[in-house]
């Protein structure tokens, strides 16, 4: 039973908060000898696999560390370049560490706001008259649960597939919400949410309900 | 249990086949448009479902429902993509989806050779197969008689 992030989005179409609750860390560090039999590109400031999975490296993954040494862009903490390393024999073997990229805050932004006009395009394209938007969307390795507010804010839940209950969830998320976001003298409509009493009651919220499921709330 | 429509997109997002069945909400453009629109927003959810998901996907997006709708997505190795909307209740349309392509689009389409790929299917034979099968599947209940 794993819930992976909590997103709410405002009646504009903005991020304004999102929580990460169990995103599972995917990691492999492995040695490879010359040559390296697996393609990487440098693509979006980062060096990812484009071709060639496999022990757990994925197409897209991420080139995390070279030889236990961070790696930022295409380039070493000490200066040297990545590719051009990978490309001379004399540095092999070579202990490489790939991971699955992190989206980063901008990322999370742009996801959300991409994901109001599919919400829309949905009830437009619907086959049946008076339709409302996404509800449920379904992916092999998640669920996504939205729930839209009168007031036309979104409140979505990325769990695992087998997670029962998240619709009533959903409805607790936006019960804190009306409690602790709104009620908060402090709190300016369709700006992002920075309320620790907000933050302290959702987290334990969803402890509860991934310990002890959702009729014990 | 109601199967309400059919898209059938080739790699490059060229609509190759539509089919309704039960469908009372038109939506106020023409077939190329909603195909376009349709295209796109499937395009762009494919890419959310990438971003967004927690683990590696193999297959990614399945399917999405709404309160009267769910829309079921099959996607092949080589890029030909089936879009059904059926309602709420309707179960195993993963399964038919892959009859579809395996038993109709395979036998009608690609074994014709007076099919042209990435171009709409004019074949009255697909057309036929692809109705009887739909109708066979015990989804297909039609409310509307």
């Amino acid at each position: 039973m794993v819930i992976y992030g909590v997103y709410i989005v405002s009646k504009s179409g903005g991020l304004i908060f999102n929580h990460d609750h169990n995103v599972p860390k995917v990691e492999v560090e492995k040695p490879f000898n010359f040559p390296l039999d697996i393609k990487l590109s440098y693509e979006n400031k980062k060096i990812v696999v484009s071709f060639g999975q496999r022990d757990g490296i994925h197409v897209g993954h991420v080139l995390s560390a070279v030889n236990g040494l961070p790696v930022t862009g295409k380039e070493l903490d000490d200066g040297r370049d990545v590719l051009e390393m990978l490309e001379k024999s004399e540095n092999f073997p070579i202990t490489l560490k790939f991971s699955r990229s992190k989206m980063t805050t901008n990322e999370k932004i742009f996801l959300a706001s991409m994901f109001y006009p599919l919400f829309a395009i949905a009830s437009q394209l619907s086959p049946e008259p008076r339709c409302s938007g996404i509800e449920v969307l379904e992916a092999d390795t998640f669920r996504l649960y939205c729930y839209q507010t009168l007031t036309g804010v979104k409140f979505m839940i990325v769990a695992e597939p087998s997670q029962p209950g998240m619709e009533i969830l959903l409805k607790k998320v936006y019960e804190l919400y009306a409690d602790y976001a709104l009620k908060n003298p402090f709190y300016s409509l369709e700006m992002p949410i920075r309320c620790e009493l907000f933050e302290t009651n959702l987290q334990s919220l969803l402890e509860t309900v991934e310990k002890s499921g959702i009729s014990n709330v | 249990m109601t199967i309400h429509n059919l898209y059938v997109f080739s790699k490059n997002g060229t609509l190759l086949f539509y089919e309704e069945w039960n469908r009372l909400n038109k939506s106020g453009m023409t077939k190329e448009e909603e195909a376009k629109l349709m295209y796109g927003m499937l395009f762009s959810i494919k890419s959310f479902v990438s971003k967004i998901s927690p683990l590696d996907s193999k297959e990614g997006f399945l399917s999405y429902k709404t309160s009267k709708y769910t829309l079921h997505y099959f996607e092949t190795s080589s890029g030909l993509k089936f879009v059904l909307n059926t309602d709420n209740v309707a179960q195993n349309v993963r399964e038919l989806l892959q009859r579809l392509y395996s038993q109709v689009y395979i036998e009608y389409v690609v074994k014709n050779p007076l099919c042209q790929p990435n171009e709409p299917i004019q074949s009255e034979l697909f057309k036929i197969k692809v109705d009887e099968l739909m109708k066979k599947s015990p989804s297909f209940l039609c409310r509307s008689l």
